[in-house]
């Protein structure tokens, strides 16, 4: 009696684990959501007075006036320099980035150059943004000025320069990956045709690894686009549309860091209207990219 | 005869040609990007290693007048990173927290429910949110956090922003571990009759352990060295907080605000170096427990 | 690969074309057995929709005998198997009609976890846990199942285990090492040892020795026949002469159904199946 008794109770204790343990699962994943959602909603409503007062004007609108009275807030100064940042530093990384993939992937797999290789990209992708800011302010504004690219250096171009080193492990990392993995019996068949390794590379490589190496990069802008710290110590933090890549300008995320602090009312609600638009740049651009590697895998 | 053999002899010269200039060109750009490196290491070592000594670590930093008058004399600028090293121990250690569980066991769901539609939903949304911008993460700390809950600046607003970073990375490393684990892992504790929540917990878990643990460490080196999220949410302190509900420091909110200081600029190297290393240990801890806890199946 | 699918087509198109005849007229192609430890009654598992990967099988298995299921892959022999710990419900979708008697507890009735306690089981791929020494792997089930045992108990039920399985001479010095740097037929017999220190009623052997050398295989081998008198075994096999070595009874299954079930000495002397024939004298499977 007393046995089977406190064998059901065991029983019964046992079953509510698994049942609590499955429960924790799947609630791990509803807690996913839920903060995905909770993310979204919360720039939504943040938004909502700055998206009263401007309407869609807000994406298009040149003005960011913070003196009271003849307060006006638009994004556009903002948007177009986050873009030319980062694309700017994109075409920058390309050749840097094409070649360390290419340098990994095909032509030094094994070895300790490559391994080393691998070991300072890890290594750039673990440096903080602040100290990519510092070193760009210290070292890298002198260049620029003694070129006389720009009066004191700062600006979108020496940004840019900054975006572009720290992006190039995402941008290399997924194209040697690809690259690695064309099926080398493609190869051997060029090879056989007598083609040049740089012929491989034009008309077997390139061709099978294209949109993995595409996909690298559109992942890479979409890092360049969130990126804040080193862009707000050397773009100037100028709240007009630049005129040049050797202009000051100003970026989505450098506003969102200089004035979040001391910002009330309007102008804080612009500031989160301006995070949900930077949340949903960067979320389309890192969409196409996953797309792009799931056609891949598919 | 003789010249259309020239002409071919010429033109596969030149093919050879274009092969080999491509070849070093792709060296050296590849080595190229390796320059700034070694330039920033060499910067910061340079310039910072004489400002750490053993009060950099138990001293918190100095203020701006402290910082002229030793300037003006010419001395080491006293004082350290105290601060900043609690802070970012409790900041990070806090998101670490609440990052690990949830993203442990969510990676677990992930892979158990490889075709689901539901865990589809959530793997995409895992993905999204690694590609949200931490300055976001930091809005959304302070929205959360900051205004409703502490009334004010707290690290408790930084570590929710980091722990939201942090998430994604542990989520999917601890997918991909256990999606290599063979299933008949699983088959054999299930069938001694281990109920499911132990054979996850106690078998398949230890038997990933390397990989987790790689993801997790990965996960915490990138948010120790993140200043944006914290300038809209711990916002720095100069004393040293342990009270998770009041403003905290952390080293890289210290390397920001020695950089906005002009009597302070000598003191950013040291912070910087420090930060550094400690991000570089983290990295070469991970590797090494990558390769040297590895279960052997 | 094609010329087996072919050969399969043909097979199917003769069996179907005449109706097997009858060696023994007088018997039933699937023999009763007399008080039986477990009772498979007209069962049919599905792993989706409504096509059955075994379809209406009935059998007794005799307590203290090996019992072995052969077929051409396929057939379903390593599901029936599975369904006999319910190990089949591992993948979703799966669903199944009929039932099976332990005693006389239906098993689909049970807990599953409780039921594998007493229907242990033994894979194709030798499986140590790889984060456990060879100690800690043969009492894996108690661990695991948080059953605390005292030091003397623990060191019996290894010692005991590991002998059985005739392991314990070999890794007697190495206990606390990992089980994964084992032999394959090692780490084979030490997966035995963990269903065995469990006391089960039962074992289930599915292709136990197909990953194994000759030599390695003959010792499991022996070691069946040994550990028979304690308890009742199982064995999924893809060895016609593995069956014919060391089991008792036999089961021969075709596309998902019992064919013949009966004592291993008459069914390979004496089918009474055209199919078991064919299937026996090697010409398909």
């Amino acid at each position: 009696m007393e046995a089977s008794s406190s064998f059901n109770r065991n029983r019964s204790k046992l079953m509510n684990s698994e049942k609590i343990f499955r429960y924790l699962l799947i609630g791990s994943g509803v807690l996913i959501v839920l903060i995905a959602i909770g993310i979204v909603t919360t720039l939504f409503i943040g938004s909502i007075p700055s998206f009263k007062e401007f309407g869609f004007g807000f994406i298009y609108s040149t003005d960011w006036n913070p003196t009271q009275g003849r307060e006006s807030y638009g994004a556009l100064p903002f948007i177009i320099g986050t873009l030319v940042t980062s694309v700017l530093a994109l075409l920058i990384t390309f050749p840097f980035a094409f070649s360390i993939s290419l340098f990994l992937g095909e032509y030094f797999k094994n070895g300790k150059l490559p391994s080393f290789l691998r070991s300072v990209i890890d290594l750039l992708a673990g440096i903080p943004s602040v100290v990519y800011g510092l070193w760009g302010f210290y070292a890298l504004r002198p260049i620029i000025t003694d070129l006389g690219l720009n009066a004191q250096g700062f600006g979108i171009f020496t940004s840019s320069i900054i975006l572009a080193i720290m992006i190039i492990p995402y941008a290399s990392s997924l194209g040697s990956e690809v690259i690695s993995m064309v099926p080398g019996s493609l190869k051997e068949a060029a090879y056989s045709l007598g083609a040049t390794r740089f012929e491989v590379v034009k008309t077997v490589i390139i061709p099978n690894a294209g949109s993995g190496i595409f996909a690298g990069y559109i992942l890479a802008l979409g890092r360049a686009i969130g990126e804040t710290m080193a862009v707000t110590m050397l773009i100037g933090n100028s709240n007009k549309i630049p005129t040049g890549i050797f202009d000051l300008g100003n970026t989505m995320a450098s506003l969102i860091a200089n004035q979040f602090g001391e910002a009330d009312g309007l102008k804080y609600t612009s500031l989160v209207e301006i995070g949900l638009l930077l949340f949903v740049i960067t979320g389309i651009v890192n969409y196409i990219g996953k797309l792009i590697m799931k056609k891949l895998s598919a | 005869m003789n010249t259309s053999a020239q002409i071919s002899n010429a033109k596969l010269n030149r093919r050879l040609l274009k092969d080999k200039l491509f070849t070093y060109a792709i060296i050296f750009l590849a080595f190229l990007s390796s320059v700034p490196l070694f330039l920033i290491l060499f910067e910061l070592i340079k310039k910072g290693y004489k400002q750490i000594n053993i009060s950099f670590f138990y001293k918190v930093a100095p203020d701006t007048m402290e910082a002229m008058v030793a300037v003006k004399n010419n001395e080491i600028i006293p004082g350290g990173i105290a601060n900043g090293i609690v802070g970012t121990l409790i900041i990070v250690g806090m998101a670490s927290l609440i990052a690990i569980p949830v993203g442990i066991i969510c990676g677990m769901y992930l892979a158990e429910n490889s075709k689901g539609k539901f865990a589809g939903v959530v793997r995409f949304i895992v993905d999204m949110l690694q590609g949200v911008p931490s300055i976001v993460l930091g809005v959304i700390g302070y929205i959360w956090v900051v205004k409703p809950i502490t009334a004010g600046f707290s690290s408790l607003a930084g570590s929710v922003a980091l722990s939201i970073m942090m998430l994604p990375s542990i989520v999917r490393s601890t997918e991909e571990t256990l999606k290599m684990i063979p299933g008949t892992l699983k088959e054999a504790a299930l069938s001694l009759g281990v109920p499911y929540h132990k054979t996850m917990l106690r078998v398949v878990l230890p038997s990933g352990i390397s990989g987790i643990l790689t993801g997790v460490i990965l996960g915490i080196s990138r948010i120790a060295g993140e200043t944006a999220p914290l300038m809209l949410t711990a916002l720095g302190s100069a004393a040293i907080s342990t009270d998770i509900t009041e403003p905290s420091s952390a080293i890289p909110l210290l390397v920001w605000e020695f950089y906005n200081d002009p009597n302070l600029v000598d003191m950013i190297w040291s912070a910087s170096l420090f930060l550094l290393i400690l991000i570089l240990c983290l990295n070469l801890t991970a590797k090494a427990i990558a390769k040297r806890w590895k279960v052997q199946y | 690969m094609e010329s087996t699918v072919l050969e399969k087509k043909e097979v199917e198109a003769e069996v179907k074309a005449q109706p097997y005849k009858v060696n023994n007229m007088m018997q039933n192609p699937i023999e009763k057995i007399e008080s039986p430890i477990l009772n498979i009654d007209k069962l049919s598992v599905s792993y989706g929709g409504d096509k059955y990967s075994i379809n209406d099988v009935s059998a007794g298995i005799a307590k203290n005998k090996i019992t072995a299921i052969m077929g051409p892959s396929g057939c379903g022999k390593s599901t029936l198997l599975r369904a006999i710990n319910r190990m089949h419900e591992l993948y979703p979708d799966t669903h199944n009609k009929g039932s099976v008697y332990l005693g006389e507890e239906d098993i689909y009735k049970m807990n599953p976890i409780l039921l594998r306690r007493k229907i242990g089981m033994v894979f194709q791929r030798p499986n140590p846990f790889p984060t456990m020494s060879i100690y800690d792997n043969v009492i894996a089930g108690y661990l695991l199942n948080g059953i605390k045992l005292k030091r003397k108990e623990k060191d019996e039920i290894v010692e005991k285990s590991l002998r059985e399985v005739g392991l314990w001479s070999e890794v007697k010095d190495s206990l606390h090492n990992k089980g994964t740097f084992l032999s394959g037929g090692q780490q084979q017999r030490l997966c035995i040892a963990r269903a065995l220190a469990y006391t089960p009623e039962i074992i289930l052997l599915d292709e136990p020795t197909s990953a194994l050398d000759p030599i390695a295989t003959a010792k499991i081998e022996d070691l069946l026949v040994k550990l028979k008198k304690d308890f009742t075994i199982v064995l999924v096999t893809h060895n016609m002469s593995q069956a014919a070595r060391i089991s008792d009874y036999s089961m021969f299954m075709y596309l998902g159904e019992l064919v013949e079930y009966g004592k291993t000495k008459q069914m390979f002397t004496m089918p009474k199946d055209k199919r078991t024939e064919e299937y026996l004298t090697g010409k398909f499977g």
